[in-house]
């Protein structure tokens, strides 16, 4: 791209011609005051705090919505100047401040938003202290309601328009508008409606005052006053970077962090509301079942009924099922305790999932999120990306929005945010017109959801997807999509253990339904349960069940013992994404009452059973977890694309026919309560009845 | 100008009827495939002739016809202060009070139709005919005060004028539109004083002298 030169405070840089001078600016070091500004936005312009000085122009110019290539040279040749800094640019800045102070109310005493507020802070650096000519009254807005999440204090508003932006763009969930002109102009959404994004919470995030704040966070807390942790969030398998923000054991926001790779800047509401969870319906002592009632136990006596159950239990009658939050470590320790005491049957897939251990690049999403933006052809298999993992659907919509990405969709008809060609029913799998638009694409995708592969024809489903994927060559050259590589089968899981479970091999002789259908008549005795909630609990026959987890949910109220852990905020654990990439989740705060973490409590009963686990440290667990899968020793990288491999494509799911007369339904029936954290949450519960149609039953304590 | 917010009292439903959907029809095609929402403007306008006022049915019907979001069309709708978002009268009178009027007596104007219309601006009638509202300058300064009822201008107004003028309109006749006090057009009153001379109208000065 052609660039020109420029002299920003007297150093002279070379800008792409395509960059706003704001971005020049900075790249010049400088610090550019904004409001209105987003660079994952369009450029508004209108809140002019950005104003700079460009040398010879007849007024201060607005940096960002300049671009570089209108910014001509001096007459004599020499490169622009440029002057971001001194008293005519101050005097600017300091006028627009001004204007923007005479309505904004001073209620920072009462504002959430205050302490990390750009207003307060930039109002610091180009208030007018020393006097003021405005004694006419402010103008006042009226309170909007936008759902259950954001809370509307408008009268701060100082009409950046960033929220309309983001909702249009970015979530593409045109809910939010600005209505009259003027001095009367207002954010609001279309006559009380809820804003309708599963990626609503992240307005409030962009708001630069306290106009829009957290609904379910108002009054809690001051920014200053909480410990934040950097963690991963675990209510989708995106592997979403989130900052933990705790005051004493109180996990009182999530909040997103910045990673390109994976979320940008995004997270979905779930990540961010389901905290209030973590104080619900809790685990916090073990409990034994005695004469058909739980009754709290010390974790002697529940580790002493385990181990009496499990010595008049034969190994061939006994399973364990890993559930959705659990981290690669407790997954290691289940699997070599099982393992040791001979267990017959583990699983991992508690949605019923076709998927199985095997090469890696058969059940990860290949092309990586970030990947995502170079494809331009995308066929979608049984999933609902915008419920499933809504920051991937909002770069599939990035991708859609910038390029010629063409979608098609075998399955239900849902409102993706994007246009999106339907091509019937499972049918479409065998022959449709968009194979052709595949085959010509230049990097091809095919995403194939949940919903298709926990059917019971999943693997059949799953061999004519990769077939699909040989077919049109969608398995491209070794290397990520940006050193030219390309691999664009991806398989889109829904569960954040997933992915660790299947690479660690959890699973063995019968699947989930096979162990319910056994314990039902009496085949299988003895069941371990690792926080796995999701599957048919209630119907475990009489089977002895141990459920280990940190919420009182199905899965709990069915045991015969429960053991209570740790949630994701509680423990420093590996979760590997659905593009295989392992990341580290990192203790915010400490597992209430008794509760303890989960490798430790698999630990301590490993030396009850009399088959002591080799590891006495979190350490000395992660060291065998690396030693058996070395992938876990790498963070924070993708799976690396090795290129094609006919051997491992053409072993893909299972030869069998389609079951044309069952529907293609989606994973998620319902988005806010997929798991027992989001099922304790009061804000989830309310969302859901807002959004999803769901019934509102409050968490009972 | 005030906050703008649609009415509390909304009718059921809206529907163009055949005449003014031929003519959205038209509208819309005058932009290109995938830019029918710039016909948003003129669709309104189509609504709020048949209507009298902007509904939020209308809103919603013209948010389909054009695949746009409500909120995109509300925003136009509040925007625009040529939208009435209030139901009006049979007869909407539009009083200019912008300086050259105010300064010619538009408040005798306005006055007029406090009494003869309704107390405050944006309210109908008690019998239905006539709401009024202040609106900034119409254009014709040189006839100042005016006002504009429906599509046309009566201009050269007092108090009793103005009053006549809507006493005119109730009893059912249509006043000739113009000026009030006799003159024509924007002429001096009691006709012109300059460029009377005929030469300057049958192309005299223009004409080339006649060859010797």
């Amino acid at each position: 791209m052609p660039s020109r030169k420029l002299i920003v405070d007297g150093k002279e840089i070379e800008a792409e011609d395509g960059l706003t001078l704001l971005q020049a600016c900075e790249m010049a070091g400088a610090e550019i005051p904004r409001f209105c500004y987003h660079e994952r936005l369009s450029v508004a312009g209108n809140c002019r705090m950005c104003l700079v000085e460009w040398v010879g122009a007849p007024k201060p110019q607005a940096s960002c919505a300049l671009q570089v290539r209108d910014i001509f040279p001096n007459k004599d040749g020499t490169p622009a100047k440029i002057n971001t800094k001194g008293p005519y640019v101050r005097k600017a800045r300091e006028g627009v401040m001004e204007f923007l102070l005479i309505n904004h109310p001073l209620d920072c005493p009462i504002c959430d938003q205050g302490g990390e507020c750009d207003l307060q802070d930039q109002a610091m650096g180009y208030g007018r202290a020393a006097f003021h000519r405005f004694n006419e009254n402010k103008r006042a807005v009226e309170d909007k309601y936008m759902g259950p999440l954001v809370k509307t204090i408008m009268t701060r508003c100082i009409q950046c328009t960033r929220c309309v932006r983001f909702a249009t763009e970015v979530a593409g969930v045109p809910d939010l508008g600005a209505t009259g002109r003027g001095e009367d102009m207002e954010i609001t959404t279309y006559l009380e409606k809820a804003f309708a994004s599963e990626l609503s919470g992240n307005v409030v995030d962009l708001c630069p005052v306290g106009a829009l704040t957290s609904k379910p966070y108002a009054f809690n807390a001051r920014p200053w006053e909480l410990r934040k942790t950097e963690s991963i969030d675990v209510m989708d398998a995106q592997g979403c970077n989130i900052r933990v923000d705790t005051r004493g054991p109180a996990v009182l926001r999530v909040l997103p962090r910045l990673n390109e790779e994976i979320n940008e800047e995004w997270i979905s509401d779930k990540a961010r509301h389901a905290c209030d969870g973590l104080m619900r319906q809790r685990l916090d002592k073990p409990y034994v079942r005695k004469s058909g009632k739980l009754q709290p136990a010390s974790w002697g006596e529940a580790f002493a009924a385990i181990a009496a159950r499990v010595a008049q239990t034969a190994p061939e009658r006994m399973a364990a099922i890993v559930g959705d939050l659990a981290a690669a470590e407790e997954i290691k320790a289940l699997k070599d305790l099982m393992t040791a005491l001979g267990a017959a049957h583990l699983d991992c897939r508690q949605d019923g999932s076709k998927l199985a251990p095997g090469p890696r690049p058969t059940y990860l999403f290949n092309t990586t999120i970030a990947g995502v933006e170079a494809a331009d052809a995308l066929l979608l298999i049984g999933c609902n990306p915008r419920w499933e993992a809504p920051v991937l659907n909002a770069r599939i919509r990035k991708a859609w929005a910038n390029g010629n990405l063409k979608i098609a969709n075998i399955g239900e008809a849902i409102d993706l945010t994007y246009p999106v060609e339907q091509l019937g029913g499972i049918e479409a799998l065998e022959s449709n017109p968009f194979l052709k638009v595949l085959a010509d694409a230049k990097r091809p995708m095919i995403i194939v959801g949940t919903g298709a592969l926990s059917r019971p024809d999943g693997a059949a489903i799953l061999k004519r997807a990769a077939k699909i994927a040989a077919d049109s060559g969608m398995i491209g050259p070794a290397g990520s999509a940006a050193e030219g590589g390309w691999n664009g089968f991806n398989v889109l899981h829904t569960a954040a253990s997933r992915v660790a479970a299947l690479d660690l091999g959890f699973v063995k002789g019968r699947d989930v339904s096979g162990i319910v259908d056994g314990a039902q008549k009496g085949e299988i005795d003895f069941i371990y349960l690792l926080g796995a909630d999701e599957f048919d609990v209630g119907h475990l026959g009489r089977a002895f069940v141990v459920y280990q987890g940190s919420h009182g949910d199905a899965g709990a109220h069915n045991a015969d013992v429960v053991l209570p852990g740790a949630a994701y905020t509680e423990k420093d654990g590996l979760y590997a994404n659905f593009e295989g990439r392992v990341q580290m989740a990192r203790r915010a705060t400490f597992p209430p009452g008794e509760a303890k973490e989960d490798w430790a409590i698999l630990r301590a009963l490993s030396d009850v059973l009399g088959k002591r686990l080799p590891y006495d440290s979190l350490d000395a667990l992660r060291k065998a977890l690396v030693a058996e899968a070395p992938l876990f020793g790498e963070l924070g990288k993708p799976h690396a694309h090795q290129g094609a491999d006919a051997a491992v494509w053409s072993n893909v799911g299972a030869d069998g026919p389609l079951d044309v007369s069952r529907k293609l339904a989606p994973a998620i029936s319902d988005y806010y309560l997929t798991n027992p954290i989001a099922r304790a949450s009061e804000t989830m519960a309310l969302c859901s009845r807002e959004f999803a149609g769901g019934s509102h039953k409050m968490a009972a304590e | 100008m005030s906050v703008r917010r649609l009415s509390a009292d909304q009718p059921a439903s809206f529907a163009f009827n055949d005449a003014n959907a031929v003519r959205c029809e038209r509208e819309i095609a005058k932009y290109p495939q995938g830019r029918q929402a710039s016909a948003v403007i003129a669709l309104l306008w189509i609504g709020q002739e048949q209507e009298g006022w902007v509904t939020k049915p209308m809103i919603e019907a013209v948010a389909k016809m054009l695949a746009m979001p409500y909120i995109r069309v509300l925003e136009v709708a509040t925007f625009y202060t040529m939208f009435n978002l209030e139901p009006v009268g049979e007869h909407l009178v539009q009083v200019c009070t912008t300086t050259p009027c105010w300064l010619r007596g538009s408040d005798d104007v306005v006055a007029a139709c406090k009494k003869h219309i309704a107390a405050a601006p944006h309210t109908v009638s008690a019998d239905g005919k006539f709401s009024w509202m202040e609106v900034e300058c119409l254009g014709a300064c040189v006839n100042a005060p005016m006002l504009q009822i429906g599509k046309d201008f009566y201009e050269d107004l007092d108090g009793p004028k103005t009053e006549a003028l809507l006493e005119a309109f109730r009893s059912g006749q249509t006043p000739k539109p113009g000026a009030g006090n006799g003159r024509h057009t924007s002429e001096p009153e009691g006709g012109a004083l300059t460029l009377k001379d005929p030469q300057l109208y049958n192309g005299g000065y223009n004409r080339k002298p006649e060859a010797p």
